[in-house]
């Protein structure tokens, strides 16, 4: 009785903190005991987790969200060219630069202290094909969109449960984020799975890609293309290349699959959002 | 009822501004990015264009004022905000490809579209003190009053649109909607008969 009562309580504590910095945007915290360490962006670490790792396992994928982006690859197995928007702990260029190490991998991350602290606290060291800028998501992307640079993969993983940056979430984004795609190049965004927002950001991803697979467990990510989406079937037929790699990453290719959803779950006529009309947060506060 | 529609004005103009402001946060965003750079150019270009203002509604303040010139200052501060409708979007897309550098472009951006209409409206509050103090015993406290309503229409003007008007608008509606109070202001005081300034 009494262990039953303690060990949640151990469980939800949160660890001591290691360290912490004021950055532009935010005051940045890093949590650890010996066994796993978080990068936080509130003092309540457990609403506001941004990234984990385990010390003892260090390629184990910690939040779900991380393994449903790498659902990605069951889209397209070889991207060679990936931009990602929202650096955290580094996890996502970590864990793609060894599953693909071919592949050139570009960051772009808004807070230089994000940066350093990814690379102090949790070991992330760009890889030979591996950029990091310091730049606002949606400037890089219109830089990139006057030059060639195409992307095969764009993971965009800059939005938080605290603050969503409001204009990485609306249609004219992420028809440029469409316009920066190889051809049949995929995105994987890590979104909201609650809150009125639902709504609004999914009729805007659906006015932009049409069709896209619905990932939803406790969080949400979005998997779309430019082109017509890959069928489960072969989701399922290159989910084989990576049976071995996921459970190394410590999750089965077929938990990921089996979350693979077209179904409008949606009211089809909630308010696109649009660089004219984008209260994000607002729409996030309310349920 | 003189000395209500020369706060009304004030207080208006408050709003006004801080209204531009927020907006133009969101102007810039799509194209320089929401960075710390962005929102400090776009302050810097505010209050730069409000002291400005405020020299100069002093020194018009000078010759023969008059209700009527003060709507006039409102209406000319508010259609200066047109052409941020009009050309907002084709000017902010040639200056980032020009000056994609977060500072200087989003610096630039903000001063061609702003530094105007927040100047004119800046003029507004020196010139309406000037309309309200009879003498000088009562000077700093009529300019106190005004300061007092002017700023918290600022506050107002803040809160309005960063909780409410942007969940229920888009930006250009809401900067039509705030050109309108601002001419409907502007006609009001237009139309008081000319009271005798006292």
């Amino acid at each position: 009785m009494l262990l039953a009562v303690l060990v949640p309580a151990a469980v939800l504590a949160d660890p001591p903190l290691i360290h912490s910095e004021r950055s532009l945007y935010r005051q940045v915290f890093v949590y650890g005991d010996s066994y796993t360490r978080c990068l936080c962006f509130t003092r309540e670490c457990k609403i506001g987790r941004q990234s984990c790792i385990d010390l003892k396992q260090p390629s184990r994928l910690m939040f779900e969200y991380t393994q449903m982006m790498l659902g990605s690859l069951l889209l397209d197995p070889d991207p060679r060219s990936i931009l990602i928007i929202g650096l955290g702990g580094g996890t996502l260029p970590r864990t793609l630069g060894r599953l693909l190490p071919d592949a050139d991998i570009d960051v772009v991350e808004i807070d230089p202290a994000v940066v350093s602290v990814a690379a102090q606290y949790f070991n992330y060291q760009p890889g030979a094909h591996q950029h990091v800028y310091e730049e606002d998501g949606r400037a890089y992307v219109r830089r990139m969109l006057r030059t060639d640079k195409r992307y095969q993969l764009i993971m965009l993983d800059a939005y938080d449960n605290q603050y969503i940056p409001e204009h990485l979430l609306t249609q004219e984004f992420l028809t440029q984020v469409r316009s920066l795609l190889a051809p049949n190049g995929i995105v994987a965004a890590n979104t909201f799975s609650s809150s009125r927002l639902y709504q609004n950001e999914s009729v805007t991803y659906r006015a932009v890609f049409g069709v896209f697979y619905n990932l939803k467990s406790a969080n949400r990510v979005i998997l779309a293309s430019n082109a017509p989406l890959p069928s489960v079937a072969q989701a399922t037929r290159n989910a084989g290349h990576f049976d071995a790699a996921f459970t190394a990453l410590g999750f089965k290719s077929i938990s990921i699959l089996s979350l693979f959803s077209t179904e409008v779950d949606w009211d089809p006529k909630a308010r696109v959002l649009t660089d004219q009309y984008s209260p994000a947060n607002l729409l996030n506060s309310r349920d | 009822m003189y000395r209500a529609c020369l706060y009304l004005i004030a207080g208006w103009s408050g709003f006004f501004v801080m209204g531009i402001e927020l907006l133009g946060g969101r102007l810039l965003a799509p194209y320089f990015g929401s960075s710390i750079y962005v929102w400090g150019a776009i302050i810097t270009v505010f209050m730069l264009a409000l002291s400005l203002g405020y020299l100069a509604g002093g020194r018009a303040s000078l010759a023969a004022p008059s209700l009527k010139r003060l709507a006039l200052i409102l209406i000319t501060g508010a259609a200066a905000t047109v052409p941020v409708l009009l050309f907002g979007d084709v000017l902010l897309e040639r200056l980032s490809a020009q000056v994609p550098d977060p500072r200087f472009g989003s610096l630039l951006a903000a001063a061609l579209l702003f530094l105007l209409p927040t100047g004119i409206s800046g003029m507004v509050s020196p010139y309406a003190v000037r309309l309200l103090v009879a003498d000088r015993a009562s000077a700093g406290h009529h300019a106190g009053k005004l300061y007092f309503v002017s700023t918290f229409g600022s506050a107002a003007g803040t809160l309005a649109t960063s909780f409410y008007l942007v969940l229920y608008l888009e930006v250009n509606q809401i900067l039509l909607l705030m050109l309108a109070v601002s001419v409907a202001v502007a006609v009001i005081a237009w139309l008081l008969p000319a009271v005798a300034e006292s």
